[in-house]
């Protein structure tokens, strides 16, 4: 049981701790200095929640947050794809897009997670939400604004979604151990949690004229994996980046 | 974080015949609200000279906190554990909310945000010499949120006491959210000088690299002259450059000596019957050359905020053409 519950949290914080690293790279580069003050935020924000579900495994005897952020091996994170991209030379376009198909995601999974028979993640799960809905509300609003703009935003829009559907589909991959967990009451299905996403986000994008199919089952499987701790070409990079500190000098304080 | 405003002789030969042109009768009132202690507001009567001394002091203050953010800001995803990493998002992030702040200050004398930006990306205005330093190791995020804010705290709470009402109302909450910087600053600084050998190395290594920045934060020894004393009575200088440089060595030389460093100047003393500071002459030469766009990171600085700028003009383009695609539905 405790690798089933290890491998959901882990899901959830790995997800966040690579959108805070991804989402702080905005600070200091925003189109406008209020999106370098909303990303910080928002980076604040995932950065500290998946402190806070890596400390759920801590209570329960088992590594620290900081050990599970930054002292763990490439293959022993749980992070869907999709944060793991970079920002590709600051396109704001992109980041927005993974921004609201990510927030979307939590959206969804918060909302079941609060019903969640662990009462630990329901507890924090209800907490969480009350700061994600400001994440919601700004991705939201962005996609609802620029996608009625001009045709180039619009354009750029169409490409972010483009790349970032299959990744954001992947989200939801089922987990290992899942049935486990569906059973313990903890969470319920991947599939049908992506279900939800998909009503929730579908009449937004289609608003602004932008609601892409369903991905191949070919783009689908070449990424899939990532839960059991197969990693994106891109995490070599970015796990060098947030542990460069940190494994310079081991077993110091900071 | 921000330096102290400098006198430059290109203000110093336009000066004398504009204060002349004004109105004796409103300049011998406006300076009397000053006397009093009056703030100035964005549409009272103000000197043609108060007003672009206001513009260029609160832009560069403006200019030096979103540059400010970029050495610091490249070290947050490096942070070393999420203490770390949560605090010195939400302190870059100030900086930047500093700079909107303060450009909106600026904005209520008649410039705008975007006139602004194109003279910081021109070089035509400038912002403070310390950000063309690099940030080297994680130990110079911890000097500069240290130090450098240390600084800007006894510069900014100095300008705080000044006459414009928007900027001092902006100065005062940026000086409250700065004292935090200083903190986590210390406690960083501790972490390190109580740390491994390797990282006291890092820390004394990253001190003797901003020491002469640190020197040149406040600016040079102001030259007396009529125009710093309309300044100073204008209540847009409050302080000479050298009066806050001595501030700042009385409270912070017996902290880094407390703390086992050892500072890059061998004649740093305090000189018991004058009770100033006395140390090497920290290359004013050196100074002049950053100002004038040869510091080791003035290129790459501006280089960065070009980019920004050029990545985001989609964005802003698009802002301000709002429904440019939407039709409305027929039905």
């Amino acid at each position: 049981m405790i690798e089933a519950l290890e491998t959901l949290l882990l899901s959830l914080a790995d997800d966040d701790l690579c959108m805070g690293h991804r989402h702080a790279e905005w600070i200091g580069l925003g189109p406008i200095l209020e999106e370098d003050i909303a990303f910080a935020s928002i980076a604040q924000d995932e950065t500290g929640h998946a402190q806070a579900y890596y400390q759920i495994l801590t209570d329960l005897g088992l590594r620290t947050p900081d050990e599970y952020g930054f002292h763990r091996a490439p293959a022993e994170y749980r992070c869907a794809h999709l944060v793991e991209l970079p920002n590709f030379e600051y396109d704001y376009g992109f980041a927005l897009m993974r921004h609201f198909l990510y927030d979307a995601a939590e959206q969804v999974k918060l909302q079941a997670l609060r019903n969640s028979r662990y009462d630990p993640l329901a507890g924090l799960a209800e907490r969480l939400l009350r700061e994600e809905k400001y994440h919601w509300l700004h991705a939201q609003t962005w996609i609802h604004r620029l996608g009625r703009s001009t045709e180039e935003a619009h354009t750029r829009l169409k490409n972010a979604l483009q790349m970032t559907w299959p990744y954001a589909w992947m989200l939801f991959e089922p987990l290992p151990y899942e049935a486990e967990m569906v059973e313990a009451g903890w969470t319920p299905p991947m599939a049908e949690l992506r279900t939800r996403w998909l009503e929730l986000i579908a009449p937004i994008l289609q608003e602004v004229d932008l609601f892409p199919p369903a991905p191949s089952e070919e783009e689908l499987s070449s990424l899939a994996g990532a839960r059991s701790g197969r990693r994106s070409p891109y995490f070599e990079d970015l796990y060098r980046e947030f542990t460069e500190v940190s494994a310079s000098e081991p077993g110091a304080e900071w | 974080m921000y330096g102290n405003l400098t006198v430059r002789p290109e203000d110093v030969e336009n000066w004398g015949k504009k204060v002349d042109q004004e109105n004796p009768e409103k300049l011998a009132e406006f300076e009397a609200r000053i006397e009093r202690g009056e703030k100035i507001e964005p549409h009272d009567w103000m000197p043609f000279e108060y007003r672009r001394q206001l513009i260029r002091l609160i832009e560069q203050h403006a200019h030096s906190e979103i540059i400010g953010a970029l050495p610091e800001g490249t070290w947050i995803t490096r942070a070393p554990n999420f203490r770390r990493k949560l605090a010195l998002m939400a302190k870059v992030q100030d900086e930047v909310g500093h700079a909107q702040l303060l450009y909106s200050a600026a904005e209520t004398l008649g410039k705008s945000r975007e006139q602004m930006i194109n003279d910081l990306l021109s070089g035509k205005s400038k912002y403070s010499n310390v950000f063309n330093y690099p940030a080297k190791t994680w130990a110079d995020t911890a000097i500069i949120a240290w130090l450098i804010d240390a600084g800007a705290i006894i510069n900014q709470t100095t300008n705080a006491k000044g006459s414009y009402g928007p900027y001092v109302r902006a100065l005062e909450r940026i000086c409250w959210e700065e004292s935090f910087h200083l903190k986590y600053g210390y406690d960083s600084v501790v972490y390190l000088a109580t740390g491994t050998p390797k990282q006291r190395a890092l820390l004394q290594d990253a001190l003797n690299r901003w020491w002469r920045p640190i020197m040149h934060f406040f600016g040079p020894p102001d030259t007396a002259s009529v125009h710093t004393e309309k300044l100073v009575k204008w209540k847009v200088k409050l302080a000479t450059n050298d009066e806050m440089r001595q501030q700042f060595l009385d409270m912070y030389v017996p902290k880094i000596w407390e703390l086992g460093l050892t500072i890059p100047d061998p004649n740093l003393r305090k000189n018991p019957e004058t009770g100033k500071w006395e140390y090497s002459d920290p290359n004013w030469e050196e100074f002049w050359q950053v100002i004038n766009g040869n510091g080791p990171c003035n290129k790459e600085r501006l280089a960065v905020r070009r980019f920004a700028e050029e990545k985001g003009r989609w964005v802003r383009e698009a802002l301000l053409q709002p429904n440019a695609r939407y039709v409305t539905p027929l039905a």
